[in-house]
């Protein structure tokens, strides 16, 4: 790749005959009206996706025969580049002779494919694998129309990356397995992420209720915790390394003490943790909101040093009040 | 018929540069060499620099240094100001617009990395940053103020001698990326109180991979390139001699022919901007008296700019889009917001930009067929039937 990444790619010369041949003459470019729906018995549904301001928008029109769920005829309307044009008008064209229910499992992925000239060339450069996205977008905002229920409802909610239609939980799945710590190390296993790069990291194309690198973050540290968990199930908090001892009282301070001080409206912070020469394990706490004035404080540090021995199995604790 | 509209991208060669090019080809002495061969092209660079020097108004006691490029200038500018600052300047901050060129702003971006500062001026809907507000900015610790000359985007043109006269009263290097000023406006640094100066030949119908870095005597400069002694040790690499020869030239003629950019050129682009405009929902933008005589930038309410490309590409027009779809970041559509147009219409623009070689037929025939286009594509708009 070296070598042809140096001269600056040309995404014109990357499209397919069949991509060039569609944005230049689209066969299925049209409407239809009511008029057109009645002349065919046909129930008509007008379907829109994308803005201006985006700088994609489609508009797709379907003729639907309500006694099979049968699309008898497509057309589209289109504010966009080549690419969406093209991956439009061959959206409209897969959906005809499908019923709805059919139309729905279309992605862009089928549309992408359906474009190429070579099946092992892609049709366009992966950064215009956006465009083809609003084909699966469009098609699922006439599903819904046609069926009168919310897009949401039959959308896949759970897809992080929509170029490839990789969803959250296989995502997730990948992290965990390969222990991945990286966008790059996860691309490995994946083409989540690989065309318009949105769903990388917020600053993209366009703005994501979900990232990978989120995903990436989230997963690792919920491992992390997993495997503190089974450290203080099967370990000896006398036997831990200090770092794990630290982080294992810092997971009782936040999961059973912080709850009972928040209900009087208070609330503690780790601050140091050492050994000290009688082999104790002294734990510095710092008294926040109503706890640092209490008169009870006393008996809180009691609490609180009692609670941690019990959970972590041991005696060797001693609260200590800054 | 063939019509290249995209001037402010790069230029063809003059055939009388090109010629001159060839010519020259035959000198291959090194510089550096003290027997005849080198005697030679040394002589020729002389005779050269006798051209470039007054081409744009430098003293002799000042440094053209001759590069490959306004890129490697504007870093070569830019990086001076962060290697002194690495080297323990407490000068850390450097000025420039949100109109630049990406050889500014990706330099500049670069030395954030090391801890440095940068304030981007915005433009207002001609395209020009505020003098006040670049007077607000000014800091202690300013290093640098850096505004390009023209935008090859948006054609509109900076106050630079204003801007020149403000960072001389605060004692601020001033450098211009004059990309788009050789050809298309006098330049002359000293009325403009640049300090430093950046341009490539390519874009003055001279040949591609060489152009000048202007640097005023005094000023700070570090090399970029540290090598041998060639340019008097301050960029490195051997000389090349026929480039520098053809745009000597190059700059002759762009200076001869400024009468004809000012007045048959720019008389063309308003012949054709007047025909864009009566296409209906189309606009033009930046006032006149503050754009290259070259350029316009329209947009075409409607139709995606990549989809135009494409048309005009088939017609064998070839323009530039403000709204490129053709980046990984798929937001070029910052130049027409930055002129305050709506995001809906920003997305539409195109860039058509015109050299003293267009001819009148050239702009004739794009007349004819850009209704055409326009027609064409507004069929397959969804949205443009339901906006008017």
């Amino acid at each position: 790749m070296a070598r042809a990444d140096l001269i600056t790619g040309n995404i014109w010369e990357e499209y397919s005959n069949k991509v060039i041949d569609r944005m230049s003459n689209p066969r299925y470019l049209g409407e239809f009206s009511e008029e057109d729906a009645k002349r065919k018995d046909a129930k008509l549904v007008v379907a829109d996706f994308g803005s201006e301001a985006c700088g994609d928008a489609v508009r797709l029109y379907w003729l639907v025969d309500p006694k099979t769920d049968r699309i008898i005829d497509a057309r589209f309307k289109s504010f966009g580049c080549g690419t969406a044009i093209a991956s439009s008008d061959v959206m409209a064209e897969l959906t005809i002779g499908k019923t709805v229910d059919e139309a729905m499992k279309i992605t862009n992925l089928d549309v992408e494919k359906a474009l190429r000239d070579d099946p092992d060339k892609p049709a366009f450069p992966p950064q215009k694998m956006h465009c083809s996205v609003m084909a699966y977008d469009v098609i699922i905002e006439a599903a819904s129309k046609y069926k009168g229920v919310d897009p949401k409802e039959i959308k896949n909610s759970e897809i992080v990356c929509e170029c490839a239609r990789v969803t959250k939980g296989e995502i997730e799945e990948i992290v965990r397995k390969h222990k991945v710590k990286t966008v790059e190390e996860l691309q490995k296993y994946t083409d989540a992420g690989k065309y318009c790069k949105s769903c990388i990291k917020p600053g993209g194309h366009e703005e994501r209720p979900i990232y990978l690198v989120d995903i990436i973050e989230q997963v690792n540290k919920q491992m992390e915790e997993e495997l503190l968990l089974n450290q203080m199930k099967t370990e000896k908090f006398d036997e831990m390394t200090h770092l794990n001892k630290i982080k294992s009282i810092e997971k009782v301070l936040k999961e059973d003490v912080s709850t009972i001080l928040a209900m009087d409206g208070g609330s503690v912070e780790l601050v140091d943790a050492r050994e000290n020469e009688n082999g104790e394990f002294e734990v510095l706490i710092k008294y926040f909101g109503t706890c640092s004035t209490c008169n009870a404080a006393m008996f809180t540090g009691y609490m609180i040093e009692k609670s941690l021995n019990e959970r972590l199995d041991t005696d060797k604790i001693k609260v200590i009040q800054v | 018929m063939e019509v290249y509209l995209d001037n402010n991208s790069t230029t063809p060669m003059d055939k009388e540069v090109r010629e001159i090019y060839h010519e020259h080809e035959k000198f291959y002495g090194n510089v550096n060499s003290i027997y005849q061969k080198g005697i030679e092209t040394r002589k020729l660079l002389s005779k050269a620099y006798d051209v470039i020097y007054p081409a744009i108004g430098a003293r002799d006691e000042d440094d053209i240094i001759i590069t490959s490029s306004t890129t490697e200038g504007n870093n070569a500018v830019i990086k001076t100001f962060l290697y002194n600052f690495l080297q323990g300047s407490e000068k850390k901050h450097i000025i420039t617009t949100v109109a630049e060129h990406s050889s500014i702003k990706a330099p500049c971006a670069f030395t954030k990395k090391f801890g440095m500062e940068v304030t981007y001026l915005y433009t207002d809907e001609n395209g020009r940053i505020d003098l006040q507000e670049l007077e607000d900015f000014i800091r202690d610790d300013t290093a640098l103020i850096s505004v390009l000359f023209a935008s090859n985007e948006s054609g509109a043109i900076q106050p630079i001698k204003e801007i020149g006269e403000i960072a001389k009263k605060h004692g601020i290097p001033f450098h211009c990326d004059g990309a788009q000023a050789i050809s298309k406006a006098k330049v002359d640094v000293s009325e403009l109180g640049v300090d430093y100066f950046t341009f490539s030949a390519h874009k003055f119908h001279g040949p591609k991979g060489v152009g000048g870095l202007y640097v005023r005597k005094g000023a700070p400069f570090i090399p970029l390139i540290h090598g041998g002694n060639q340019m008097g040790g301050k960029r490195g690499g051997s000389i090349n001699t026929a480039g520098i020869v053809a745009m000597a030239k190059a700059m002759e003629l762009a200076n001869e022919n400024l009468d004809r950019m000012y007045f048959e050129v720019s008389k063309l682009r308003d012949k054709f901007e007047e025909a864009i405009l009566k296409i209906p929902d189309t606009k033009s933008y930046v006032d006149k008296r503050f754009r290259l005589p070259n350029t316009v930038i329209a947009s075409f309410r409607g139709i995606e700019g990549e989809a135009m490309l494409w048309e005009l590409n088939q017609a064998g027009i070839y323009a530039a889009t403000g709204s490129s779809c053709s980046s990984e970041r798929l937001q070029g559509s910052e130049v027409l917001e930055a002129l305050g147009e709506d995001p809906e219409i920003a997305h539409t623009g195109i860039i058509f930009s015109l050299s003293r070689f267009t001819k009148e037929e050239e702009i004739d025939y794009v007349i004819e067929k850009l209704p055409k286009i326009v027609e064409k594509l507004r069929n397959i708009s969804m949205t443009y039937a339901k906006q008017r």
